[in-house]
C-alpha cells in the first residue's frame, strides 16, 4: 500500500475521472462505470483495479454484484504529510478563491 | 435506497493493538477530534460520542462486538435536528490481518437517499483514519487541526441556535 501506488494510479485522466464518477455517484458496478467511457469494459476493469491496488477504490459484493467505492483515505494521507497545521487555514482560503473565480471546475 | 461510505486503511500494527485503539479512550481523545466514546463495548451496550465538555454529540448503541475482529454500531446524530430525524445510521468497523499490516474498513450507511449524516460523518472519517494510522505507526497522532477545531465550533454554534 505505498505512496508510490497512489501516485501512480492518480497519474491517469481515466483513473481521475473514474474517481470523480463515484464522487458523484458511490457504489457503482462495473458496468454503471463502463456506461459512458469512450473504452472496452477490459480497459475500465484493468482501471479499476489498479485504483483498487493503490486502495483508492474499495469493493463490497452484494449478492452477485461488485459494487466499487471512493475511498479518499490515501488522499488525505498525502495532504496530511505536506500540509503543516499553521499552513492549511490559508490553502483552504486560496482553495476556496480559486473555485470561486473558475466557477466549480476543479481541476 | 442505502446510503453508504466506505473507508480502508492499513496500519502498521496487529489486530488488538488497533481493536484498543478504536476503544480505549486514552487513545480515541488524540485522533478524534479530542473527543471521547462512552461505552462497555459489549452488545447491547449504549454508546455516546462527546464532546470534550461532556455534551454528547451522537449517540446509539452496541449492536454487535467480536473482539479484535468486529464492531458495529447504531449510530444516531443528538445537535443538530435535521441530522437527528434522520435517525440511525450504521457503522462496522472490521478489522483483518494483512501480512505485516493490518486492514481497517469503515462502512458507514444509512437506509436514506441524499442523508445529511451521512454527508457530515464523510468528511470527518478520512481525518480519523489518518491521525489513528499515524497514532499506531509513530506513536504521535496528527495535530489537531485549526480549521477542524473552527469546524466543530460552528457546529456547536449551530446546534445552540435551535
Amino acid at each position: 500500500m505505498s505512496m508510490d501506488a497512489v501516485f501512480k494510479a492518480l497519474a491517469d485522466p481515466t483513473r481521475r475521472q473514474l474517481l470523480d464518477r463515484l464522487q458523484a455517484q458511490n457504489g457503482q458496478t462495473l458496468a454503471s462505470l463502463c456506461d459512458g467511457m469512450q473504452m472496452s469494459r477490459q480497459a475500465v476493469a484493468k482501471h479499476l483495479s489498479q485504483l483498487e491496488a493503490a486502495n483508492l477504490v474499495a469493493v463490497q459484493w452484494h449478492g452477485r454484484e461488485k459494487l466499487h467505492f471512493l475511498n479518499p483515505v490515501p488522499i488525505n494521507e498525502i495532504a496530511e504529510r505536506w500540509i503543516g497545521k499553521y499552513e492549511r487555514h490559508r490553502v483552504q482560503a486560496l482553495h476556496d478563491l480559486k473555485t470561486k473565480l473558475e466557477g466549480n471546475s476543479d481541476d | 435506497m442505502t446510503e453508504q461510505f466506505i473507508y480502508v486503511t492499513y496500519i502498521r500494527t496487529t489486530p488488538e493493538k488497533l481493536w484498543q485503539a478504536l476503544t480505549d479512550q486514552t487513545f480515541v481523545r488524540q485522533y478524534w477530534f479530542g473527543m471521547t466514546q462512552e461505552c462497555s463495548w459489549e452488545k447491547g451496550a449504549p454508546w455516546t460520542l462527546k464532546f470534550q465538555d461532556g455534551k454528547i454529540a451522537d449517540a446509539g448503541e452496541v449492536l454487535e462486538a467480536d473482539p479484535p475482529r468486529r464492531l458495529v454500531l447504531k449510530w444516531g446524530h443528538e445537535l443538530i435536528p435535521e441530522l437527528k430525524q434522520e435517525g440511525f445510521s450504521r457503522c462496522v468497523m472490521e478489522i483483518e490481518a494483512n501480512g505485516e499490516l493490518t486492514k481497517l474498513t469503515v462502512t458507514h450507511s444509512i437506509d436514506r437517499e441524499g442523508s445529511k449524516l451521512i454527508g457530515s460523518v464523510s468528511g470527518g472519517w478520512p481525518k480519523i483514519l489518518s491521525s489513528l494510522k499515524t497514532l499506531l505507526e509513530t506513536g504521535a497522532p496528527l495535530p489537531v487541526l485549526a480549521s477542524e477545531a473552527t469546524k466543530m465550533d460552528e457546529m456547536r454554534a449551530k446546534a445552540a441556535a435551535h
